[in-house]
């Protein structure tokens, strides 16, 4: 353990970054090269919303490894916007690509289709953390309000994983999946939390 | 493989068909598994031939018709029809195939008969989807007599001219345009005359979002994505939505089978 946090100390986090965004451009490569397969929109959608979740999931993995003694937090913050912009790039294909600016349908899906209510309000949850992820926003905040404000993550995973599983036919296995990883690393956060209670009335 | 011997239909569209690329490998076949590049990757293995159809119920001449029986004097025509998903996306497709109104007559449809049922093969060594519990295999699907016996639906036995490939539904399956793509059973195995409205695969699993009758209907919501639109496979990343037309645009051809019916009730 103590090696692996020796040699994430010497990835920069800029990497991260970097690292990040090559699935955008290999999304872009592909679409320019027809390597998207007849239906290139709901590629582009699909792929965007779940490189989204993964980094949400992964985001929500550094705080449990920390305890395990893996120490990733210089990463966090990458993680965190690289995962808002996914949202954002899937929120935006759907709005142009797949809805082709149909406001008027988007804003009765908005008010009626419970997957997109879900789903634009895990965005919506990410807009005010990806706000004040700079570090004068952190400082202006205070750690312990800005910890409380960044609870809202729970809420962006959650919602996002929902909305997945509530736009698929059946119960395919990817979803699932994602809704699982979600449910075991915010668990594991309770768990903690209800063991922790029980050390301090002790 | 040899090309089919057909004529062209009054029923075809003059819209320009999808090309074979996309109608073979862009499909919903859940035996062959749930992503839509699935079947043209795993159904190469299904065996078509031989392939027989249990005729059975309400029928004069029931039994185990060998598929060459089962085409046995049914004039080939290519129908080209728009086919719209249930998902909100459509295509336009070159069928080849037969009225099942044709096949009917000849087996002789009983006074008592007013639905028709249909099975796809379960054969889960071939059809890996079934190895799952996705969906109560056998796949199933139905149609009232009057809708089986419209010139509209038929029986496709290919594409393009020819033979249909396996994740298309080879070597025989339903296709009826003016209702959403899951009514168009695939890999038929059994055709039953029955005199009560038979259970259908989508609608056992959710019947509130897939109804019995399926009627494309731009008006009727899924209860989960609007139908008010749909986007039409190859028309491009910008290509955006097209208005869906009430009954897939048969409405001339079909309306009169629902007349007095409320639509928003039997969806």
């Amino acid at each position: 353990m103590d090696r692996l946090n020796a040699l994430s100390r010497r990835v920069p986090v800029n990497a991260v970054y970097l690292a990040g965004v090559l699935p955008f451009l290999w999304i872009v490569w592909l679409t320019l090269t027809n390597g998207l397969g007849p239906d290139p929109v709901k590629a582009i959608e699909l792929r965007l919303g779940e490189l989204g979740l993964q980094f949400l999931v992964a985001g929500l993995a550094i705080t449990p490894l920390r305890w395990a003694g893996l120490n990733l937090i210089r990463f966090r913050r990458a993680v965190g916007l690289l995962a808002f912009f996914y949202v954002s790039m899937h929120l935006l294909a759907w709005v142009t690509l797949d809805m082709g600016l149909r406001w008027e349908q988007m804003a009765a899906d908005l008010v009626k289709r419970w997957y997109i209510i879900i789903g634009m309000l895990a965005f919506a949850t990410m807009i005010p953390l990806a706000v004040t992820s700079t570090n004068a926003a952190i400082r202006r905040l205070g750690p312990a309000a800005w910890n409380r404000l960044h609870r809202l993550v729970y809420v962006s995973a959650l919602g996002g994983a929902i909305h997945y599983l509530m736009l698929v036919k059946a119960w395919p296995v990817e979803p699932l999946a994602y809704l699982a990883a979600v449910v075991v690393l915010l668990g594991l956060r309770l768990w903690r939390h209800g063991r922790r209670q029980v050390a301090q009335s002790a | 493989v040899a090309g089919l011997t057909y004529s062209p239909s009054a029923y075809s569209t003059s819209e320009e068909p999808n090309s074979l690329e996309e109608i073979t490998s862009y499909n919903n076949f859940y035996e062959f598994g749930t992503g839509k590049e699935d079947p043209s990757r795993n159904a190469g293995a299904l065996t078509t031939d031989p392939w027989s159809i249990v005729i059975d119920g309400l029928v004069d001449r029931p039994g185990s018709y060998d598929l060459a029986d089962v085409l046995k004097d049914q004039p080939l025509e290519e129908r080209i029809y728009r086919f719209r998903c249930v998902e909100a996306w459509s295509m336009i497709i070159p069928w080849i195939g037969f009225q099942l109104s044709g096949l009917l007559n000849r087996v002789g449809v009983q006074p008592g008969a007013k639905y028709v049922a249909f099975e796809t093969l379960v054969r889960p060594e071939e059809m890996p989807g079934q190895q799952s519990p996705i969906l109560d295999w056998p796949y199933r699907e139905g149609l009232r007599l009057d809708e089986a016996m419209n010139p509209l639906t038929i029986l496709a036995t290919g594409l393009y001219g020819e033979v249909l490939p396996n994740q298309n539904g080879a070597p025989i399956r339903l296709v009826v345009p003016w209702k959403y793509g899951f009514k168009s059973i695939k890999s038929i195995v059994r055709i039953s005359l029955v005199a009560e409205e038979p259970p259908t695969t989508w609608n056992m699993l959710q019947p509130s979002e897939y109804g019995f009758y399926a009627n494309v209907n731009p008006t009727v919501d899924h209860p989960r994505w609007s139908q008010a639109s749909e986007r039409r496979i190859g028309a491009g990343l910008f290509g955006g939505r097209q208005d869906t037309l009430m009954f897939n645009g048969y409405e001339e051809e079909v309306a009169s089978l629902y007349s007095g019916m409320d639509l928003a009730k039997f969806y």
